[in-house]
Protein backbone atom coordinates (compact mmCIF):
# COMPACT_ATOMS: atom_id res chain seq x y z
CA UNK A 1 0.00 0.00 0.00
CA UNK A 2 1.22 3.31 -0.79
CA UNK A 3 0.78 6.15 1.66
CA UNK A 4 1.51 9.69 1.03
CA UNK A 5 2.28 12.81 3.54
CA UNK A 6 2.96 16.59 2.96
CA UNK A 7 5.98 17.27 4.10
CA UNK A 8 8.58 20.13 4.55
CA UNK A 9 11.62 19.07 3.18
CA UNK A 10 12.43 15.86 0.79
CA UNK A 11 13.91 13.99 3.22
CA UNK A 12 13.08 11.23 5.56
CA UNK A 13 14.01 13.71 8.34
CA UNK A 14 11.35 16.24 7.57
CA UNK A 15 8.74 17.59 9.33
CA UNK A 16 4.87 17.02 8.42
CA UNK A 17 3.78 20.04 7.05
CA UNK A 18 0.59 21.60 8.76
CA UNK A 19 -1.11 22.77 5.07
CA UNK A 20 -1.97 20.37 2.74
CA UNK A 21 -1.94 22.06 -0.66
CA UNK A 22 0.90 24.63 0.16
CA UNK A 23 3.16 21.86 1.07
CA UNK A 24 6.32 21.77 -0.58
CA UNK A 25 6.59 18.39 -1.40
CA UNK A 26 4.82 15.01 -1.12
CA UNK A 27 6.59 11.60 0.57
CA UNK A 28 4.86 8.77 -1.04
CA UNK A 29 5.93 5.70 0.81
CA UNK A 30 5.63 2.14 -0.64
CA UNK A 31 4.98 -0.57 2.56
CA UNK A 32 5.74 -3.55 0.45
CA UNK A 33 8.83 -2.23 -1.33
CA UNK A 34 9.75 -0.30 2.19
CA UNK A 35 10.21 2.41 -0.36
CA UNK A 36 9.95 6.20 -0.16
CA UNK A 37 10.17 8.93 -2.79
CA UNK A 38 9.38 12.41 -2.92
CA UNK A 39 6.92 14.29 -4.77
CA UNK A 40 7.65 18.28 -6.03
CA UNK A 41 4.31 19.75 -5.09
CA UNK A 42 4.22 22.10 -8.16
CA UNK A 43 0.39 23.07 -6.78
CA UNK A 44 2.30 25.57 -4.25
CA UNK A 45 2.87 28.32 -6.46
CA UNK A 46 -1.05 28.38 -8.32
CA UNK A 47 -3.30 31.19 -8.14
CA UNK A 48 -6.13 29.64 -7.00
CA UNK A 49 -7.12 25.58 -6.52
CA UNK A 50 -4.29 24.99 -4.76
CA UNK A 51 -5.64 21.82 -2.96
CA UNK A 52 -7.30 20.49 -5.95
CA UNK A 53 -4.00 20.31 -8.43
CA UNK A 54 -2.09 18.77 -5.54
CA UNK A 55 -4.87 15.83 -4.71
CA UNK A 56 -4.93 15.26 -8.44
CA UNK A 57 -1.55 14.52 -8.15
CA UNK A 58 -0.73 12.49 -5.31
CA UNK A 59 -4.15 10.63 -6.75
CA UNK A 60 -2.03 9.91 -10.05
CA UNK A 61 0.35 7.75 -8.19
CA UNK A 62 -2.12 5.45 -6.87
CA UNK A 63 -1.81 6.14 -3.22
CA UNK A 64 -4.82 5.03 -1.08
CA UNK A 65 -4.22 6.75 2.16
CA UNK A 66 -3.04 10.34 2.75
CA UNK A 67 -1.80 11.23 6.04
CA UNK A 68 -2.46 15.07 7.21
CA UNK A 69 -2.85 17.44 9.81
CA UNK A 70 -5.92 19.26 7.18
CA UNK A 71 -7.45 19.05 4.39
CA UNK A 72 -9.14 21.53 2.36
CA UNK A 73 -13.13 20.38 1.11
CA UNK A 74 -11.82 20.91 -2.82
CA UNK A 75 -9.37 18.51 -2.18
CA UNK A 76 -11.07 16.33 0.09
CA UNK A 77 -13.62 15.77 -2.77
CA UNK A 78 -11.14 14.77 -4.74
CA UNK A 79 -9.71 12.38 -2.74
CA UNK A 80 -13.70 10.94 -2.10
CA UNK A 81 -13.73 10.55 -5.55
CA UNK A 82 -10.45 8.73 -5.51
CA UNK A 83 -11.32 7.04 -3.24
CA UNK A 84 -7.94 7.85 -1.08
CA UNK A 85 -8.64 7.65 2.76
CA UNK A 86 -7.40 10.98 4.85
CA UNK A 87 -6.31 10.08 8.31
CA UNK A 88 -4.87 12.48 10.95
CA UNK A 89 -1.67 13.02 11.57
CA UNK A 90 -0.39 13.00 15.21
CA UNK A 91 2.39 15.46 15.62
CA UNK A 92 5.24 16.77 12.77
CA UNK A 93 7.65 13.41 12.95
CA UNK A 94 7.06 11.36 9.49
CA UNK A 95 8.24 8.36 11.18
CA UNK A 96 5.73 8.26 14.33
CA UNK A 97 2.99 8.87 12.13
CA UNK A 98 3.83 5.92 9.65
CA UNK A 99 4.12 3.96 12.89
CA UNK A 100 0.56 4.75 14.44
CA UNK A 101 -1.23 4.52 10.92
CA UNK A 102 0.63 0.87 10.57
CA UNK A 103 -0.28 0.18 13.87
CA UNK A 104 -3.63 1.24 13.46
CA UNK A 105 -3.66 4.39 16.03
CA UNK A 106 -4.63 7.00 13.47
CA UNK A 107 -7.87 8.63 13.35
CA UNK A 108 -9.72 9.30 10.10
CA UNK A 109 -9.51 13.30 9.37
CA UNK A 110 -13.24 14.54 10.16
CA UNK A 111 -12.48 18.41 9.92
CA UNK A 112 -12.44 19.06 6.57
CA UNK A 113 -11.99 23.09 6.46
CA UNK A 114 -13.42 25.73 3.84
CA UNK A 115 -10.26 26.70 1.50
CA UNK A 116 -8.96 29.77 1.03
CA UNK A 117 -9.67 29.73 -2.88
CA UNK A 118 -11.55 32.89 -3.28
CA UNK A 119 -11.07 35.04 -5.84
CA UNK A 120 -8.11 37.67 -5.10
CA UNK A 121 -7.74 36.09 -1.58
CA UNK A 122 -8.94 38.80 0.28
CA UNK B 1 -19.49 61.92 -13.54
CA UNK B 2 -18.49 58.41 -11.27
CA UNK B 3 -17.58 58.72 -7.80
CA UNK B 4 -15.87 55.59 -5.89
CA UNK B 5 -16.15 55.64 -2.38
CA UNK B 6 -13.78 53.03 -0.80
CA UNK B 7 -12.45 52.44 2.68
CA UNK B 8 -9.79 49.63 3.90
CA UNK B 9 -12.31 47.71 5.93
CA UNK B 10 -16.08 47.80 6.70
CA UNK B 11 -17.46 50.14 9.41
CA UNK B 12 -16.02 53.08 8.12
CA UNK B 13 -18.71 55.22 7.03
CA UNK B 14 -18.48 54.05 3.42
CA UNK B 15 -22.19 53.67 3.01
CA UNK B 16 -22.93 56.86 5.21
CA UNK B 17 -20.99 58.59 2.73
CA UNK B 18 -21.79 57.31 -0.22
CA UNK B 19 -25.65 57.48 0.25
CA UNK B 20 -25.49 60.87 2.16
CA UNK B 21 -23.75 62.24 -0.96
CA UNK B 22 -25.99 60.96 -3.53
CA UNK B 23 -28.96 61.99 -1.23
CA UNK B 24 -28.14 65.42 -0.95
CA UNK B 25 -27.18 66.12 -5.12
CA UNK B 26 -30.58 66.99 -7.12
CA UNK B 27 -30.37 63.89 -9.14
CA UNK B 28 -28.19 61.19 -8.90
CA UNK B 29 -27.23 57.33 -9.04
CA UNK B 30 -26.36 55.15 -6.03
CA UNK B 31 -24.40 51.74 -7.16
CA UNK B 32 -23.89 49.08 -4.20
CA UNK B 33 -20.74 47.35 -5.35
CA UNK B 34 -20.90 46.10 -1.81
CA UNK B 35 -22.19 42.65 -2.90
CA UNK B 36 -21.73 40.33 -0.33
CA UNK B 37 -23.56 42.91 2.16
CA UNK B 38 -25.09 45.27 0.20
CA UNK B 39 -26.43 48.29 3.06
CA UNK B 40 -27.41 51.33 0.89
CA UNK B 41 -31.06 49.74 -0.07
CA UNK B 42 -31.71 49.88 3.52
CA UNK B 43 -31.45 53.69 3.70
CA UNK B 44 -33.18 54.30 0.23
CA UNK B 45 -35.79 52.33 0.66
CA UNK B 46 -36.16 52.11 -2.51
CA UNK B 47 -39.30 51.42 -4.87
CA UNK B 48 -40.45 50.03 -8.39
CA UNK B 49 -38.25 47.76 -7.93
CA UNK B 50 -36.76 45.57 -11.08
CA UNK B 51 -34.42 42.69 -10.55
CA UNK B 52 -32.39 40.85 -12.85
CA UNK B 53 -30.99 37.33 -12.26
CA UNK B 54 -27.04 38.10 -13.24
CA UNK B 55 -25.56 33.72 -14.32
CA UNK B 56 -21.99 32.70 -15.01
CA UNK B 57 -21.11 30.06 -17.38
CA UNK B 58 -19.60 26.56 -15.46
CA UNK B 59 -18.38 24.00 -17.64
CA UNK B 60 -20.12 20.74 -18.07
CA UNK B 61 -18.60 17.33 -19.13
CA UNK B 62 -20.20 14.61 -20.80
CA UNK B 63 -18.21 11.61 -19.79
CA UNK B 64 -19.28 9.63 -22.51
CA UNK B 65 -17.69 11.36 -24.78
CA UNK B 66 -14.36 12.44 -22.66
CA UNK B 67 -11.33 10.14 -23.66
CA UNK B 68 -9.20 10.92 -20.59
CA UNK B 69 -6.89 13.28 -22.65
CA UNK B 70 -7.12 15.86 -19.48
CA UNK B 71 -6.08 18.95 -21.85
CA UNK B 72 -8.73 20.57 -20.44
CA UNK B 73 -7.01 20.05 -16.16
CA UNK B 74 -3.67 20.84 -17.51
CA UNK B 75 -5.33 24.13 -19.09
CA UNK B 76 -7.15 25.67 -16.33
CA UNK B 77 -5.09 27.92 -14.43
CA UNK B 78 -7.55 28.24 -11.94
CA UNK B 79 -7.49 24.22 -10.93
CA UNK B 80 -11.01 24.16 -11.32
CA UNK B 81 -11.13 20.91 -13.11
CA UNK B 82 -9.46 17.49 -11.62
CA UNK B 83 -9.93 14.05 -13.36
CA UNK B 84 -10.30 10.68 -11.00
CA UNK B 85 -11.11 7.68 -11.77
CA UNK B 86 -12.18 8.25 -15.61
CA UNK B 87 -14.20 11.58 -14.76
CA UNK B 88 -13.71 14.82 -15.26
CA UNK B 89 -14.44 16.82 -11.81
CA UNK B 90 -15.88 20.45 -11.87
CA UNK B 91 -15.34 22.74 -8.97
CA UNK B 92 -17.50 25.29 -10.09
CA UNK B 93 -17.06 27.89 -6.78
CA UNK B 94 -13.68 27.55 -8.27
CA UNK B 95 -13.95 28.01 -11.80
CA UNK B 96 -13.64 31.66 -13.28
CA UNK B 97 -15.74 30.94 -16.27
CA UNK B 98 -12.80 31.72 -19.01
CA UNK B 99 -14.53 29.91 -21.33
CA UNK B 100 -11.11 27.96 -22.36
CA UNK B 101 -11.63 24.17 -21.69
CA UNK B 102 -15.21 24.43 -23.56
CA UNK B 103 -13.36 25.74 -26.37
CA UNK B 104 -10.14 23.06 -26.02
CA UNK B 105 -11.28 19.85 -25.77
CA UNK B 106 -10.58 17.63 -28.67
CA UNK B 107 -13.67 15.59 -28.21
CA UNK B 108 -16.18 18.09 -27.46
CA UNK B 109 -17.08 16.82 -24.71
CA UNK B 110 -17.29 19.90 -23.04
CA UNK B 111 -20.53 22.15 -22.67
CA UNK B 112 -21.34 24.95 -20.89
CA UNK B 113 -24.51 25.10 -17.77
CA UNK B 114 -25.74 28.78 -16.74
CA UNK B 115 -25.08 29.19 -13.01
CA UNK B 116 -27.08 31.79 -10.97
CA UNK B 117 -24.83 33.75 -8.85
CA UNK B 118 -26.72 36.45 -7.38
CA UNK B 119 -28.83 39.65 -8.73
CA UNK B 120 -28.92 43.21 -9.65
CA UNK B 121 -31.94 45.42 -8.65
CA UNK B 122 -32.90 49.22 -9.41
CA UNK B 123 -35.48 51.20 -7.84
CA UNK B 124 -35.78 55.16 -7.40
CA UNK B 125 -36.00 56.64 -3.82
CA UNK B 126 -36.92 60.64 -4.11
CA UNK B 127 -34.36 61.98 -6.04
CA UNK B 128 -32.10 59.00 -6.68
CA UNK B 129 -31.46 56.10 -8.97
CA UNK B 130 -30.57 53.02 -6.41
CA UNK B 131 -28.61 50.01 -7.59
CA UNK B 132 -27.37 47.45 -5.90
CA UNK B 133 -26.03 44.23 -6.45
CA UNK B 134 -26.60 41.05 -4.18
CA UNK B 135 -23.83 37.85 -4.10
CA UNK B 136 -25.33 34.82 -2.88
CA UNK B 137 -23.84 33.47 -0.54
CA UNK B 138 -21.33 30.78 -0.65
CA UNK B 139 -20.53 32.41 -4.28
CA UNK B 140 -16.84 33.03 -4.78
CA UNK B 141 -16.76 36.36 -7.12
CA UNK B 142 -18.84 39.23 -6.87
CA UNK B 143 -16.70 40.27 -10.35
CA UNK B 144 -19.22 39.33 -13.07
CA UNK B 145 -22.42 41.35 -10.61
CA UNK B 146 -20.15 44.29 -10.28
CA UNK B 147 -19.28 44.44 -14.33
CA UNK B 148 -22.98 44.76 -14.68
CA UNK B 149 -23.66 46.97 -12.52
CA UNK B 150 -20.99 49.24 -13.62
CA UNK B 151 -22.18 48.35 -17.88
CA UNK B 152 -25.47 49.71 -16.83
CA UNK B 153 -24.44 52.83 -15.69
CA UNK B 154 -21.88 53.12 -18.47
CA UNK B 155 -23.33 55.60 -20.69
CA UNK B 156 -24.75 58.24 -18.00
CA UNK B 157 -23.29 61.45 -16.91
CA UNK B 158 -24.95 61.55 -13.90
CA UNK B 159 -23.58 61.92 -10.64
CA UNK B 160 -22.72 58.48 -9.67
CA UNK B 161 -22.03 57.45 -6.42
CA UNK B 162 -20.08 53.81 -6.41
CA UNK B 163 -20.16 52.36 -2.89
CA UNK B 164 -17.86 50.31 -3.07
CA UNK B 165 -16.39 46.82 -1.51
CA UNK B 166 -14.40 47.14 1.72
CA UNK B 167 -10.67 46.14 1.32
CA UNK B 168 -7.83 45.97 -1.81
CA UNK B 169 -9.02 42.82 -3.47
CA UNK B 170 -9.59 42.42 -7.05
CA UNK B 171 -13.39 43.31 -6.62
CA UNK B 172 -12.40 46.74 -5.66
CA UNK B 173 -10.33 47.19 -8.46
CA UNK B 174 -13.41 46.60 -10.69
CA UNK B 175 -15.54 48.91 -9.08
CA UNK B 176 -13.22 51.23 -9.31
CA UNK B 177 -11.96 51.18 -13.05
CA UNK B 178 -14.58 53.18 -14.39
CA UNK B 179 -14.27 56.04 -11.72
CA UNK B 180 -12.98 59.57 -12.32
CA UNK B 181 -13.01 60.46 -8.77
CA UNK B 182 -12.25 58.14 -5.71
CA UNK B 183 -12.95 59.06 -2.06
CA UNK B 184 -11.30 57.28 0.68
CA UNK B 185 -12.90 57.42 4.20
CA UNK B 186 -11.20 57.24 7.09
CA UNK B 187 -11.22 56.96 10.99
CA UNK B 188 -9.45 58.87 13.16
CA UNK B 189 -7.12 56.09 14.83
CA UNK B 190 -3.76 54.23 14.02
CA UNK B 191 -5.64 51.20 12.49
CA UNK B 192 -7.88 54.05 10.40
CA UNK B 193 -4.30 55.14 8.98
CA UNK B 194 -3.37 51.60 8.24
CA UNK B 195 -6.61 51.16 6.19
CA UNK B 196 -6.07 54.59 4.56
CA UNK B 197 -2.88 53.71 3.29
CA UNK B 198 -4.04 50.54 1.90
CA UNK B 199 -6.53 51.82 -0.52
CA UNK B 200 -4.60 54.51 -1.02
CA UNK B 201 -1.57 52.31 -2.24
CA UNK B 202 -4.51 50.81 -4.60
CA UNK B 203 -5.96 53.91 -6.27
CA UNK B 204 -2.31 55.16 -6.87
CA UNK B 205 -2.07 51.85 -8.89
CA UNK B 206 -4.61 53.32 -11.06
CA UNK B 207 -3.63 56.88 -11.14
CA UNK B 208 -7.50 57.92 -9.49
CA UNK B 209 -7.52 61.40 -8.62
CA UNK B 210 -8.28 60.82 -5.35
CA UNK B 211 -9.37 62.71 -2.12
CA UNK B 212 -10.25 61.78 1.95
CA UNK B 213 -13.23 62.63 3.86
CA UNK B 214 -12.10 62.24 7.57
CA UNK B 215 -15.01 60.44 9.41
CA UNK B 216 -15.84 60.22 13.25
CA UNK B 217 -13.72 63.69 13.57
CA UNK B 218 -13.95 64.62 17.62
CA UNK B 219 -11.67 67.60 19.10
CA UNK B 220 -8.48 65.71 19.70
CA UNK B 221 -5.30 64.30 17.84
CA UNK B 222 -6.50 62.63 14.40
CA UNK B 223 -3.28 60.18 13.14
CA UNK B 224 -5.41 60.09 9.91
CA UNK B 225 -5.76 63.75 9.18
CA UNK B 226 -1.84 63.89 10.20
CA UNK B 227 -1.20 60.89 7.47
CA UNK B 228 -2.85 63.28 5.02
CA UNK B 229 -1.01 65.87 5.96
CA UNK B 230 2.31 64.76 5.69
CA UNK B 231 1.64 62.74 2.54
CA UNK B 232 0.08 65.85 0.88
CA UNK B 233 -2.96 63.71 0.23
CA UNK B 234 -6.40 65.77 -0.29
CA UNK B 235 -8.52 66.24 2.61
CA UNK B 236 -12.18 66.66 1.08
CA UNK B 237 -13.97 67.50 4.63
CA UNK B 238 -14.38 66.42 8.03
CA UNK B 239 -17.63 64.16 9.30
CA UNK B 240 -17.86 65.00 12.83
CA UNK B 241 -18.55 61.66 15.44
CA UNK B 242 -21.53 62.55 17.30
CA UNK B 243 -24.95 60.39 19.07
CA UNK B 244 -27.21 62.09 16.90
CA UNK B 245 -25.79 61.71 13.29
CA UNK B 246 -24.88 57.58 14.80
CA UNK B 247 -28.50 57.47 16.03
CA UNK B 248 -29.96 58.71 12.80
CA UNK B 249 -27.82 55.98 10.34
CA UNK B 250 -28.63 52.99 12.91
CA UNK B 251 -32.39 53.46 12.66
CA UNK B 252 -31.52 53.68 8.69
CA UNK B 253 -32.57 57.14 8.16
CA UNK B 254 -30.51 59.07 5.76
CA UNK B 255 -29.18 61.70 7.98
CA UNK B 256 -29.19 64.60 4.74
CA UNK B 257 -33.37 63.82 4.38
CA UNK B 258 -33.59 64.27 8.81
CA UNK B 259 -31.82 67.64 9.32
CA UNK B 260 -31.01 70.59 7.82
CA UNK B 261 -27.24 70.31 10.10
CA UNK B 262 -26.38 67.35 7.91
CA UNK B 263 -27.51 68.54 4.85
CA UNK B 264 -24.87 71.38 4.83
CA UNK B 265 -22.12 69.53 5.70
CA UNK B 266 -22.26 66.66 2.93
CA UNK B 267 -23.39 69.40 0.72
CA UNK B 268 -20.11 70.94 1.87
CA UNK B 269 -18.60 67.75 0.99
CA UNK B 270 -19.90 67.26 -2.61
CA UNK B 271 -19.05 70.60 -3.34
CA UNK B 272 -15.46 69.73 -2.63
CA UNK B 273 -15.43 66.84 -4.37
CA UNK B 274 -16.89 68.23 -7.69
CA UNK B 275 -14.33 71.03 -7.36
CA UNK B 276 -11.72 68.78 -7.28
CA UNK B 277 -13.27 66.51 -10.36
CA UNK B 278 -13.41 69.99 -11.84
CA UNK B 279 -16.68 69.22 -13.35
CA UNK B 280 -19.89 71.50 -12.71
CA UNK B 281 -22.96 69.27 -11.43
CA UNK B 282 -25.86 71.69 -9.82
CA UNK B 283 -25.67 71.43 -6.25
CA UNK B 284 -28.86 71.65 -4.33
CA UNK B 285 -28.42 73.63 -1.38
S1 LIG C 1 -10.24 17.85 -22.69
FE1 LIG C 1 -12.17 16.86 -23.13
S2 LIG C 1 -11.62 14.76 -23.62
FE2 LIG C 1 -9.85 15.68 -22.63
S3 LIG C 1 -10.14 15.15 -20.45
FE3 LIG C 1 -11.07 17.16 -20.75
S4 LIG C 1 -13.20 16.68 -21.18
FE4 LIG C 1 -12.10 14.81 -21.45
S1 LIG D 1 -14.15 27.66 -17.85
FE1 LIG D 1 -12.00 28.31 -17.55
S2 LIG D 1 -11.85 28.51 -15.33
FE2 LIG D 1 -13.68 27.31 -15.70
S3 LIG D 1 -12.99 25.19 -15.62
FE3 LIG D 1 -12.88 25.81 -17.77
S4 LIG D 1 -10.77 26.49 -18.04
FE4 LIG D 1 -11.15 26.44 -15.84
Amino acid sequence: MKIAIPVENNSMDASVCFSFGRAPYFLIYDTEKNENRFLDNSAIASQGGAGIKAAQKIADTGVEVLLTPRCGENAAEVFKNAEIKLYKTINSSVEDNLKAFIEGKLQLLGDIHPGFHQHGGN
Amino acid sequence: MKIAVLSGKGGTGKTLVSVNLASVATTSIYVDCDVEEPNGHLFFKPQKLKKEAISVKIPEVNQNQCNGCRACVDFCKFNALAYIKNNVIVFDEVCHSCGGCVLLCPNKAITEKDQNIGLVQRGISENVQVLTGILNTGEPSGVPIIRKLLQTISGDNELTLIDCPPGSACIVMESIKDADYCILVAEPTLFGVHNLNMVQNLVKLFYKPHGVILNKCLDEANPAEDFCLKNQIKILGKIPFNTELGALNSNGLIAVREKQKYHEIFSNLLAAVTREVGSETVINT
